[in-house]
Formats: structure tokens, sequence, C-alpha cells
């Protein structure tokens, strides 16, 4: 087991060398520049800036130093649009707030969505079955950038409940909205995603055996269908996890979270190269990990699974 | 220094000194209205900032705080009008190629520290080094003070920048050419003072809120990036017994109609009002929903360079178009926002601009489309040979539809087929920039108050001059204007000109469009270039 996360983890790096070459001659090749601007600056003013930044030497150099500072000294470059900041400052800022209002959503997006599902499988065709697809597709059909401008205008215009927006802190006010905003179209997929997975197992021969020899539906479903179920799920939920930490971009914009969504779509947007090559990265790596993590839990969760 | 010019300051001191003691009662001092307890002021913009140094600044959010945070020689008062800042009064030579300027002295730091003349000489050297490579270094060139391009170029060292501290109260700047409104540029925040010292012991982590040092009504006391920035009073300001508004907040919010929302909910005092629902708003709040012109322009440009269209070489052709374009429509059905119809190019909000008689302005719509129709004709299009072009814009609801309406109108009137093509900001700016288009999308918002910061983008040599237009009268004019004492004929002579000969079609000219909240005093609704001051505001109490 170590040594295959060792592996993994070794393999891990060239995938992200990889990553960053690819995303930056991507990002080097879209039209424009951090400082293409409507008001075009005088090409002495342009030769300037552009040596500061070291945009005046060729791509090859351009990367190499790059890799060199992050490897050496840390150091993932200076904001071409916040010149107040840099790329440390921005993710330092903003990755708190996205993994705070993110994790919280993937756990009331899982714990709704499997207990929904769970639910809905054991009392199929009643009305909690129903009850729980109704609002499943419901909620599916509820992506942030709806739930957002629907759950303002509900919560702080009509009934002045919560505050419209800003983080304070992380202070609970200002979390439900984004959260419950995040969380609800994943909480709609998990749910039918258990339901029909649990479905399945429920029909399945080992699980008639257990029924046959006796046992309580209660243990039944606890101690024999409930692992098999999940196996989807969390291949599911690898993704949706660091979908999630990451933040998203309209929780940001509608609820003015700071997280760093709104940065990774702003920078590449105003072709902040830097900021945006290194939230990349921070994607990169965070998928790498997730992905493993993902791959661990299958073993726990499928005897039959080995590493 | 024969000619001596003397801003007046003794009105403005008489009633500093009646106001004093007025302020405690909790009534304005001129207006005698209650004011609120809370003096805070909330406000949106739009997205976060890109700087608070003055020198490295270049959007439109982040100027009003460092305006607010910095003090410079001069500020603007709620007219656009020049009224004293950091100094008292200005001297100019007869050849306006030296200005002197004379320094208050009480004028001082948050840190206690005096601002002396010295400040403003590290400023601006700083706003021209090539090591700060700030991306307004260009304005210190448009200021032409003596060596600044050369300086910028790399060619002469920073220390010859024709600025120098006679004495800790008197800055003397030298003009490479004569400037006429020279003290009027120095309301621009590139302008302001810096702080050296703090500057060298932080570097570029000055600007937190925990380092920064600052000469302006306010201090930054609080930034959380993409959320909020709070100001508050700085206690060290030389004329802190008279400003009224203690703390000032602004809070980014990306989203228009959340913004809008978060307005209704009593969150925020001001916020703009989304593109066609100023009607509405109006009818619900008339206090609170104000429209005022700005100085901005909204147009279309042809693509006039050897690679663009043929069709369009033929200046029939572009007034037929510009003729066909129903502007109250767009003004009145699309923006719905108070914006005036354009039939020139400088807004005729701009100070020291008359707006010349054009022939279009003065005809009715039906008029205007049967002379297309001719103009068109005479130029060889028609049923049997269609004109056809592509119009590009830059990806934005409220341009598409503007974009839909013009191409409706050129149809249905002249049966011209515009095709219409959208293109992401940055790509849209290349192309436009590289001359990749028929007709394109432009819109431009002064950077003064004076009608050559709108002309200049048809000078044939102008980096801004994306349809390439080229009249040697139209260039011979601007370059008069420069140094002319009265440059208003000259303009009006340019925008009678660009009227026949059509290189762009004017739509509209914007309007500020807001949402204010009716306990905001003194909003400045007649200062076309928005330069507000927090200290010049007050709450009323509700």
């Amino acid at each position: 087991m170590l040594a295959y996360i060792v592996r993994r983890l070794l393999i891990a790096v060239p995938t992200i060398l990889l990553l960053i070459v690819a995303s930056f001659f991507l990002m080097h090749f879209a039209p424009g520049g951090p400082f293409t601007s409507e008001r075009p600056l005088p090409p002495a003013v342009l030769a300037n800036i552009e040596a500061r930044y070291g945009l005046d030497q060729p791509l090859w150099k351009q990367l190499w130093d790059y890799l060199y500072n992050i490897v050496v000294h840390f150091d993932f470059g200076p904001s071409f649009k916040f010149k107040d900041r840099d790329v440390n400052d921005i993710i330092a800022q903003g990755f708190p707030i996205s993994l705070t209002y993110g994790s919280l959503s993937f756990l009331v997006a899982t714990a709704v969505g499997v207990s929904l599902g769970i639910a809905a499988a054991i009392k199929h065709n009643s009305w909690i079955d129903y009850f729980a697809v109704g609002l499943g597709i419901a909620a599916q059909a509820l992506p942030n950038f709806i739930m957002g401008p629907i759950l303002i205008l509900t919560f702080t215009l009509w009934l002045g409940w919560l505050p419209g927006g800003g983080w304070n802190g992380g202070q609970w006010p200002y979390l439900i909205m984004p959260v419950i905003a995040l969380a609800t179209s994943y909480m709609g997929s998990i749910a039918r995603i258990t339901r029909s997975s649990m479905l399945e197992v429920l029909n399945s021969n080992f699980i008639r055996t257990a029924r046959a020899k006796g046992l309580p539906t209660r243990t039944v479903i606890w101690r024999h269908a409930l692992k098999p179920t999940l196996l989807p799920v969390v291949s599911y939920l690898g993704p949706v996890f660091v979908y999630v930490l990451t933040g998203s971009v309209f929780v940001d914009i509608y609820f003015s979270t700071g997280g760093l969504g709104q940065a990774y779509v702003g920078s590449a947007l105003s072709r902040d190269y830097a900021v945006l090559l290194g939230v990349t990265i921070l994607y990169g790596v965070l998928t790498v990990l997730v992905n493993l993590l993902t791959d661990l839990a299958y073993a726990w969760f499928d005897p039959k699974i080995r590493y | 220094m024969n000619k001596h010019i003397r801003t007046t300051l003794a009105g403005l001191l008489t009633s500093t000194m009646i106001t004093g003691a007025a302020l405690a009662a909790g009534t304005h001092p001129e207006t005698g209205e209650a004011l609120a307890d809370d003096q805070t002021f909330t406000y949106r913009i739009l997205d976060e900032h890109s700087s608070v140094d003055p020198q490295v600044v270049e959007d439109v959010s982040g100027a009003e705080i460092v305006r607010d945070l910095f003090e410079g020689l001069m500020n603007q008062d709620e007219d656009g009008n020049l009224v004293p800042g950091v100094a008292t009064e200005f001297t100019t030579n007869d050849t306006k190629d030296v200005y002197t300027f004379t320094l208050r002295d009480d004028a001082k730091w948050s840190n206690g520290d005096p601002v002396t003349a010295g400040d403003f000489v590290f400023a601006w050297k700083r706003a021209v080094d090539p090591a700060l490579s700030s991306p307004y270094a260009w304005f210190m060139e448009l200021m032409s003070i003596e060596n600044a391009a050369e300086i910028i170029a790399g060619d002469k060292p920073v220390d010859e920048l024709g600025v120098t501290a006679i004495d800790d109260h008197t800055l003397e700047i030298k003009l490479s050419a004569p400037l006429p409104y020279f003290a009027q540029m120095t309301t621009h925040s590139t302008t302001f003072p810096a702080p050296q010292k703090v500057i060298e012991e932080f570097g570029d982590a000055w600007t937190k809120p925990e380092n920064i040092v600052s000469n302006g009504a306010y201090v930054l006391t609080e930034h959380l990036p993409q959320e909020r920035s709070v100001r508050e009073r700085n206690e060290m300001y030389w004329d802190n017994d008279n400003t009224i508004v203690d703390k000032v907040v602004a809070l980014v919010i990306n989203d228009e109609n959340v913004a809008l929302t978060r307005y209704l909910a009593g969150e925020l005092d001001r916020t703009e009002v989304p593109a066609g629902q100023f009607p509405r708003l109006q009818k619900e709040h008339p206090d609170e929903a104000i429209s005022f012109p700005r100085l901005c322009n909204y147009y279309y440009t042809f693509n006039l360079s050897d690679g663009g269209p043929e069709a369009f070489k033929d200046p029939n052709v572009r007034q037929a178009l510009s003729l066909a374009v129903d502007r109250k429509i767009i003004t009145e059905n699309i923006m719905a926002g108070g914006q005036p119809q354009a039939y020139t190019f400088a807004p005729e909000a701009t100070a020291g601009f008359t707006v010349p008689e054009v022939e279009m302005a003065s005809m009715s719509q039906q008029e205007r489309d049967e002379l297309a129709k001719e103009l068109l004709a005479a130029a060889g299009y028609g049923p049997d040979n269609p004109l056809s072009f592509e119009m590009v814009y830059n990806t934005s609801e409220a341009h598409k539809k503007v974009a839909v309406a013009l191409s409706q109108m050129w149809k249905q009137k002249l049966g011209v087929n515009a095709e219409l093509a959208n293109m992401e900001w940055k790509i849209f700016l290349e192309e436009r920039g590289n001359q990749n288009f028929d007709l394109a999308r432009g819109a431009w918002c002064g950077d003064y108050n004076e009608a050559s910061t709108f002309l200049d983008l048809l000078q044939s040599d102008s980096g801004y001059n994306d349809g390439k237009y080229n009249n040697a009268k139209v260039d011979e004019l601007l370059a008069q204007a420069k140094t002319s004492d009265d440059a208003a004929p000259l303009y009006t002579e340019v925008e009678r000109i660009i009227a026949q000969e059509t290189p762009v079609i004017p739509i509209y000219h914007y309007a500020g469009v807001y949402m204010m909240d009716s306990d905001v005093g003194n909003w400045p609704v007649n200062n076309v270039e928005q330069n507000w001051y927090s200290k010049n505001l007050y709450k009323i109490a509700e």
C-alpha cells in the first residue's frame, strides 16, 4: 500500500510538469496579453513593463525562470493586474475561503444526498421515493448560478434574514447562502446516483442471501448493502470534491466571497499569466491528490480491490 | 513670471472657520440639514481595484480610492472646477511652460510628517522611472514635463525630470511645450505625492493597510481583496475639521443585478443601474434613481485602413449608415437610462466645448432615412447589389442589443446585410487594434475634461485610432488646439469635418445611472468626469 502511494506520488511529478508546460504555452498563444488594453500603452512604456516582468525574454526562458522561482524560492510570480499583490498572496487569501465554503458544501451535499438516495431506495415506489426523486431532480436543475440570485432575493431582499454577500472571516450568516448555492445541484446528483446504485445492490444475489439467512433489514442495509452502494458515489465525489474546494466562480461572483474561483476566471480573462498558472497548478495538485485518495477509498469500500 | 494666476482662498478659509463649531451640533454647516449619527458611506465597485499606489493605479475604482487616500496639488469641486489641494496657488510664465506651485504649510501625512515639495518630486520621478514601469507613465509625457519622454524611453536618467523643489513649499515644473491646462492635469492620481520613507522601508508591500501612509482625507484601514476595502478619516489631514463622512466602504460586487438587490435590501448607499431598468426604478424610487451626463461616448468605427472594405472608402456609404441609425430607439428603448443621443464624437457635457450645428441632428428620422437611401443608391448599392459587411463587438448583453438593433435598422431601411460577431474583450482589442474588422464597436471615457481627450482618437497617428482615419486638416486643427488659448472653435471645426466624413458613427453619450440613497448629501452630479471626493459628502439623518 505504501509503495503504491509513493509510486503514485512520483508519477504525479511529471504529470504536474506537463500540466505547467501545456498551460504555459496555451496561455501565451491566446490572443491578447496582460497589457492589451483599450488605451494601448505607448511602446516605451510597454517596453519598460515587459522588461520588469521578464515578458521580453524568449518563451523558453520565461518558462525556465518561472519553474526555477517555484522550485528554489516557492515564488509563483507577480500579478499583472493586482499590482499590490503577488500570486502567493492571492492564493493564500483566496484558497482558505474556497476551502471553507467548499468543504462545507461537500459535506452538506454528501450527507443530504446519500441519505435521500438511501431512503428513496429502501422505500422504493413509496411517497418517500417520489419525494426524494422529485427533490433530487429539482436540485440538479438548479445550478449555483441560478440558486445564487434566487437565494439573495429570498433571504436578503424579501425576508431580510441574511447579508447579501461578503465573507467577514467566514461567520455563519455569510456562509449559509454560498454553501446552499454550491451544494444543491451536487446533492441532487448524489441522491440520484445513491438511489439507483442502492436499488441495484438490493437486487443482487448476496443481499438475497443475507435476507434469506434471516438478517434484520437494518443489518442487511448497513452491513452489507451500504459499502457496495457507495462505490459509484465515491468515484463521483472525487472530482466534485476538487471542484467545490477550488471555489466556484459563480459563488464568488454572486456572494463576493473573495474565493479563488473568481481569481481563476478573472486571471484568464485579463491574461494575468502568473495568477492563472499558479491557480492551475494548485488545481492540478489537488486533482492528483484527491484522485489518489479516491482510489485508496475504493480499497476500503470494495474488498476485491487490493493495492 | 509676470502673469500671476491666483486661486482665491479667502472665501474658503472664512467658511472653514465658521463651520468648525457647527459640526459638533450634528447639522450641516452650510445647508443646515440634520446629519446622521453614522457617517458611513458604502458603495459598490464592479471589480477589485488594481492598486492604491498613486503612481501605479490604472482603473477607475482604484483611482476613486486613491483620490480619497491621497491629495494632489489641485482638487476638483462639485462642478469639476479647479480648487486648491495641497497647493494653495500657482503661477505660470507668459509662455506657459514653467509652472510654480505654492504648497500649504499645514498639509501632513497620516504619520504626522509634513507634506513637502520633495514628496511631489519623488512621486513624479517615480512615475516616469522605468524601474517602476508605471502603466500611467505616459500621463507624465502627456503633461509635457521636461525630459519625461526621454526618461521613459531610457535615454536620460530619472534625475533629469523637469521638476524641482525650490524649498519645502515651492514646486517648480518645467515643460517641454506650453500647456494651458497643465494645472487641471494635477487632479489626476498619477501626480499625487508618495511617501518616500515608507516606500523605501516596505517596498511593494507599502500599500498594505498596516504599512500605508497617505496625505488625503482618509487612510486605508482594511482591505479584503475581492470583498471590500475600508478607508477611515485621517486625523492628520489639514481639512479634517470640515470632513463629515467618517468611514467609506467599497464592496466588490461583480454582478450588477446582485448589487441592485443588495442596494434595495439597504446594504449599499450607491450602485449602478443595470441597462434598461432605469424607467422601472425611477417609478418605484423617484428619490433614488438618478441619471446625469458622463464624459464618455459609444460609437462604431469604420475600418478605413488599406486592408479595410472598399465600400467604406466612400463617404456616402458611411454617412448613409450613420443616418439610418435611429438613436432615439437605442437611448430610449434599449439603454433607457437618460443617455443623450450622439451626433458628435465629443459629448456635449465636455467643458468649453460647443457642439457644432450638425445637419443630421436637426433632421427628422424620416428625413435621415430618405437621405440615407439616396446616398447609398448614389454609391451604387441597392437591391441588386446589397452592401454586406461584418460588425464586431465585445461580448456583453448590452452591446449585443445595440448591435442587433443597428443591423435591423440597416436591413429594414437600406437592405444592408450586417453580420454580427462578438469576441472576448482581449481578442476584440487585438483584432480591432490590428484592423481585422469591417465595423467595430468603440467607447471612450475622457481622461480629462477637455474635448481633445476624445478628438485625439481621430488624429492620424494616434495609437487609439483603430479605424485609421486620416485627414490632414483634422491633424492640423488638433495640433493648433494643443497650444491655443481658446481651442473651442478649433474643436467645433473638427467635429464639423467628422460629421461630413463620418469616420465613426456616434450612437450615444454615457449617462451616470445610479441608485443613490436619498440620505447621501452633495453627490457631485455636475462633475462630468465623476471625480468625487468622500470628504465632500455627508449622510443626512433619516
